[in-house]
């Protein structure tokens, strides 16, 4: 893609900020989406500070006013709520659920994946199946099922959510678990006498989470992406939720005289999904050795 | 290669059937009690006793288990608490053509625009046309498309007036209708498809370019296109196929968000509304309605392998 990116130097005996450098030079598009996230990140943070606004607010003498106009730097709904304000608070809904789900995804994926890499003959087999099962769905679909049990909610679009991505992360876990398992250090700890699970958790264990964790940067976008189209669907976060989800969709009634009810959050949620994409490309591409090919 | 391919069929009934027990799961998790939401706030004891009994809901477990998968296969999905209609009829013969042809008309766009795409970007690696494709597939691959529909929505259908923005219309029964109706739902859910082909084509089609069987076409004469269009691609069909076999769950999932933008009554819309109206029946049949479509279509992929790359029938 970045083509960039892949020309990046291998870290030599350089000190630090050389690499730093070097590498700032060779990934500007990764640095400046990171910094895009950061922003994010900040302001969903502050929100109450940098916010106009408080994002249930309602302007009784300004609905659905266009941009500039009135004192709201980015319009109102039809609620006369100011959408910079609900935009900047949407923020915190956004990242917290993506990062949420994430982590719910990748701490279920490590328990699932190392105990299928490790535990071999029918668990393994019968574990593998269940892999498959889950992921024989896609996530949205998957999320939904589980939100028609749990009820609406921004703790149980986490919780859904995070459980629909537990499948693909725990099928790279295992791939990592059975590669490790097969490196000659782990074999010469078993054959000094180290305990199996000493050797779990200081041998294969390190290996298996660095590369969980690229992985869950990569997915953080996704998480965001199912999570809002989950409140778009109406039955992820329940109004009067400042979610971009759900800010977009109430902006589709209105797209034909007020499309910047919707294009406002949609264009943040665009902004967000698009840097963490590239930051998760340049992580893959920086420390996934799989990848590492020029070309 | 039968033996093979028999295999294959096995495994994916085995997934199939792991599916089943966890949305059967599902239906038995469901808060709320089934028998009340059917009979109503009133009702006797007796009614109660007996539609139990009726529906087999006294029996063991795993027999219900084993009454639901056999009424499942043949088509008997039980019926609607809200609209009284059986659901198999609303699921299967209303909802999913519906999604079936936006999905394909959005998968067929993507592969028609897309293959050319990728290849104008591997014969022309590094140029401004590949910088700018490069672009255009990162910001594809993640821009949400839900938002994306409602932006052509507002501008095609809003600001030009081009295209109707909502509803479906049979193409079987009104042809152009139906094309009208169906251009900016599958465009929208063309474009991530779109993108991830041309990334996937430029990124094959450059290294096939490299092996040593096209300096051999070279080398025979055989002009560029021929080369490149016969040569070429012929080698990257197969990651090619791989690609748009995965990422059809992303398209499943894609249509839901889609049909939700333009009001189409594809089995997505189903799952959202039931959900909504708590209709757990409902929500079974659409996860079950997805899952077998995505496993199906994957076992289809597994088996085509053979034919799209000779390298790997059996001797």
């Amino acid at each position: 893609m970045v083509d960039l990116a892949a020309q990046a130097p291998l870290a030599g005996r350089e000190r630090r900020t050389g690499v730093f450098w070097a590498y700032a030079r060779s990934n500007v598009y990764v640095l400046f989406a990171a910094a895009v996230v950061a922003m994010f990140v900040l302001s969903a943070a502050f929100a109450p500070l940098v916010a106009p606004y408080p994002p249930l607010q309602q302007d009784m003498t300004s609905f659905m006013s266009p941009p500039l106009f009135e004192g709201h730097l980015l319009g109102t709904d039809s609620f006369g709520r100011d959408l910079l304000s609900r935009t900047i608070y949407g923020a915190r809904y956004a990242l917290a659920i993506g990062f949420g789900a994430v982590l719910i995804g990748a701490c279920g994926g490590l328990v699932v994946g190392m105990a299928a890499g490790l535990s071999g003959g029918t668990t393994e087999w019968a574990l593998m199946r269940f892999i498959d099962a889950l992921l024989a769905l896609p996530s949205l679909i998957m999320a939904i099922a589980f939100i028609s049990i749990l009820g609406q909610g921004v703790d149980k679009v986490i919780l859904a959510v995070g459980v629909a991505l537990i499948g693909p992360f725990s099928r790279t876990v295992r791939a990592d678990v059975l590669q490790v398992k097969a490196q000659a250090f782990v074999e010469a700890a078993g054959l000094m006498g180290v305990k199996r699970l000493a050797i779990v958790w200081r041998h294969i264990l390190p290996n298996v989470i660095f590369p969980l964790a690229v992985q869950a940067t990569i997915r953080v976008s996704y998480a965001v992406l199912v999570s809002s189209g989950l409140s778009f669907l109406g039955i992820g976060v329940a109004p009067p939720t400042p979610d971009w989800g759900l800010m977009i969709a109430e902006g589709r009634s209105f797209v034909s005289f007020a499309p910047w009810i919707a294009g406002v959050p949609g264009t943040a949620l665009a902004i967000l999904l698009i840097a963490l994409s590239v930051v998760g490309d340049g992580v893959r591409e920086r420390f996934d050795p799989k990848l590492r090919k020029p070309g | 290669m039968l033996w093979r391919a028999t295999g294959k069929i096995l495994q994916t009934l085995m997934v199939l059937q792991i599916v089943s027990v966890v949305s059967f799961t599902l239906l038995k998790l469901a808060p709320g009690d089934p028998i009340q939401i059917m009979l109503g706030t009133e009702y006797s004891p007796e009614a109660y006793a007996s539609l139990v009994k009726q529906l087999g809901l006294d029996r063991p477990v795993v027999e219900q288990y084993v009454r639901w998968l056999g009424n499942f296969v043949i088509g008997d999905w039980g019926v609607s608490y809200v609209s009284k209609a059986p659901i198999f009829q609303f699921a299967f013969v209303e909802a999913l053509p519906v999604t079936l042809t936006l999905a394909a008309s959005a998968l067929g766009l993507a592969i028609l625009v897309g293959v050319p795409l990728g290849v104008l970007s591997a014969t022309r690696k590094g140029s401004s046309w590949d910088n700018i494709t490069a672009v255009f597939t990162l910001a594809g691959t993640s821009f949400p498309s839900f938002y994306l529909g409602i932006l052509l929505i507002w501008l095609f259908g809003v600001k030009l007036g081009l295209f109707p923005t909502m509803g479906f219309v049979p193409p079987w029964q009104d042809f152009w209708g139906g094309v009208a109706h169906m251009t900016l739902p599958a465009v929208t859910l063309s474009i991530y498809f779109l993108a991830m082909i041309v990334r996937m084509t430029r990124a094959n089609l450059v290294e096939a370019l490299e092996q040593p069987y096209i300096a051999a076409a070279r080398a025979r004469g055989e002009p560029q296109w021929r080369v490149v269009w016969v040569h070429g691609l012929r080698n990257i069909l197969m990651p090619l196929v791989t690609i748009i076999g995965l990422q059809l769950g992303a398209l499943l999932q894609g249509a839901v968000l889609t049909e939700t933008v333009f009001s189409l009554p594809g089995v997505g819309q189903m799952i959202t509304n039931a959900v909504l109206n708590r209709e757990y029946g409902i929500v079974q049949a659409g996860v079950m309605i997805t899952a077998c479509l995505f496993i199906t279509t994957n076992l289809l992929v597994d088996l085509a392998y053979p034919y799209l790359d000779p390298r790997l029938r059996p001797r």
